[in-house]
């Protein structure tokens, strides 16, 4: 365990203060390569997209599984087959959810057909840099639903039913309640989705990787942080020293976002 | 854990009680017809959302060659439904040695995993010795760690160590998680300690402890453990990508990815290896939901 987290943490933060490749050992260059990751025009695209990626998705992934718990959370017949449908993205895995939803946005894919039928037109969801970003942010969202839908479903367990009844003897419709009695209830849970999601989203590779291709789409566009990484980093010709230096990039950010998300938290509470 | 509960006790409860014609919700009050309706269409929008893209996936790789997959409206069923694609996308990639190789690495993080998590987790628990606070420690930073931040450390590491390449390096970084390690560490906690307590006045060693008393009872986490271990490797994508540069080796999301790439213009062959890939997940899923549901709550709370 030791050799296979703490000794790559070390050694990548080494590297990235050298111009190590893969078969050449390198040397110590100071701060060059984050000098030059200043200057890296690839290396702000994928900030971009990386930084992206949390705000797009980050809110749908706080929003949307709580309402669908919301919705599960009734033991209605045949809930529990309801449940176990939502889930059924989270155990797929990633590349067999990206490859089934390029094929759904292919330009004569069901979604295009589906719009055409109904006379919108074709739409081309992975030609434009913009839409695809979108679409992968959507792919995420759709694989992450039922993750933290059985989160928030456990958090609104412990919400004290005899709030809801109060409230709604003061006349509170569902909109209301909602806001002011399963929010407030539940706020530590999204906080904790909210943590969850964002480092996850920032860190985001496969989706992204998969619908627009190694290159990272038009002109390399679409290219994130990570992709960054295992472009530059791998391979018999491989900067490590420079990856490393992206790489210290995503643990800082990741960090941070964590630490953001928590205070956030905190300072809510004083 | 309290969170961790609630999850295992939420999903299998399904049926109310209730009389005919009536339905109740968990507190035996009355379900109003139109709020039930309203449920259930919603419910129904959300299912096609989540499962019908799965569905539509399986539709296109049933379709045989002459039939048009591209038409607008779409045809859901296939006309003349045919294996044939399968056939097809095993003549084009070594599917099942992908499937083999993908197996091979799951079952060998299921081993690693229970394994590790088990010895580390007791031994954080239950053993005392000098340093056990800083281990944990430990381990709770590595689990901070993001794996995308180190990646190429690893494979660097893998290459000094001669294992890039080959089934083994895939296995090794992921052979014991942290968080699993800190799972069976509070599962052990969990336990009440007279029990050991007699134990060991019996003249039980701490081996014996381990074996007899402690791991029989924790098997729930352990099986959590094993679940979770099993759909990390199987569903993991990057690092493979990284670490094996042989087709011969591939892993089946790698392979996948590979036919995607080399042959993005036959939907139906690469929608019959999705399939192919995708049924074994689905098929432990339906067996094994409880702990899946119950992984996700422990997990989140520790995670």
């Amino acid at each position: 365990m030791g050799v296979f987290i703490l000794y790559p943490f070390v050694s990548t933060v080494v590297n990235a203060f050298t111009d190590r490749r893969t078969l050449i050992p390198g040397e110590f260059v100071g701060l060059a390569n984050f000098r030059e990751l200043l200057h890296d025009e690839m290396f702000w695209i994928g900030l971009r997209n990386s930084t992206l990626y949390v705000v797009g998705v980050v809110p749908a992934l706080v929003l949307l599984p709580l309402l669908l718990a919301l919705l599960v959370q009734k033991n209605i017949p045949g809930i529990a087959f309801f449940r176990s449908a939502f889930y059924t993205p989270v155990v797929a895995s990633i590349v067999v959810v990206g490859l089934i939803w390029v094929w759904l946005l292919d330009e004569r894919g069901l979604v295009n057909s589906l719009l055409e039928t109904v006379g919108v037109g074709r739409v081309g969801f992975l030609s434009d840099q913009w839409l695809l970003l979108l679409s992968a942010m959507t792919v995420t969202v759709w694989k992450g639903l039922g993750y933290y839908m059985i989160i928030y479903l456990a958090a609104l367990a412990n919400v004290p039913r005899e709030l809801h009844e109060a409230a709604a003897v003061d006349g509170a419709g569902a909109v209301r309640r909602f806001l002011t009695v399963t929010v407030p209830a539940v706020r530590s849970t999204m906080v904790l989705v909210g943590a969850l999601s964002s480092v996850a989203a920032f860190k985001v590779f496969s989706e992204v990787y998969l619908m627009a291709g190694p290159d990272g789409g038009p002109a390399g566009e679409d290219t994130t942080l990570v992709m960054l990484v295992q472009r530059t980093g791998t391979g018999l010709t491989g900067r490590v020293g420079y990856a490393s230096a992206i790489s210290v990039v995503v643990f800082v950010v990741t960090v941070a976002l964590m630490l953001l998300v928590l205070r956030a938290d905190r300072k809510e509470d004083a | 854990m309290s969170v961790a509960e609630k999850v295992q006790g939420v999903p299998p409860a399904v049926d109310a009680p209730r009389r005919r014609g009536r339905v109740t919700d968990e507190h035996g009050k009355r379900v109003r017809v139109w709020e039930l309706a309203l449920r259930y269409v919603l419910l129904l929008a959300v299912l096609a959302l989540t499962v019908g893209p799965f569905l539509w996936q399986l539709s296109t790789s049933l379709k045989g060659p002459t039939e048009d997959i591209f038409s607008s409206p779409p045809k859901f069923l296939p006309g003349d439904p045919t294996l044939h694609n399968y056939e097809r996308v095993a003549d084009t990639i070594p599917v099942w040695d992908y499937a083999l190789n993908s197996l091979k690495v799951a079952t060998a993080n299921v081993v690693t995993n229970c394994v590790g998590a088990a010895l580390a987790g007791y031994a954080l628990a239950r053993l005392r010795y000098r340093g056990r606070r800083v281990a944990t420690l430990v381990f709770i930073l590595a689990m901070l760690v993001p794996v995308e931040g180190i990646i190429i450390a690893q494979f660097t590491t893998m290459r000094e160590l001669g294992l890039n390449n080959t089934l083994v390096g895939v296995v090794l970084p992921g052979c014991i998680g942290a968080m699993n390690v800190l799972l069976m560490r509070n599962a052990f906690l969990n336990l009440p300690y007279e029990i050991e307590e007699a134990a060991f006045v019996d003249g039980a060693n701490a081996w014996q402890r381990f074996l007899r008393i402690a791991l029989p009872s924790v098997k729930g986490t352990l099986a959590v453990v094993a679940i979770f271990a099993f759909m990390g490797a199987w569903d993991d994508f990057l690092w493979p990508l990284i670490v094996l540069s042989d087709p011969e080796k591939f892993t089946l999301t790698i392979g996948l990815n590979y036919l995607h790439g080399t042959f993005a213009n036959d939907e139906r062959l690469v929608a019959a290896g999705t399939v192919i890939a995708v049924a074994p997940l689905i098929a432990l899923f339906a067996c094994l939901q409880r702990y899946f549901f119950r992984g996700v709550g422990e997990g989140a709370v520790k995670g």
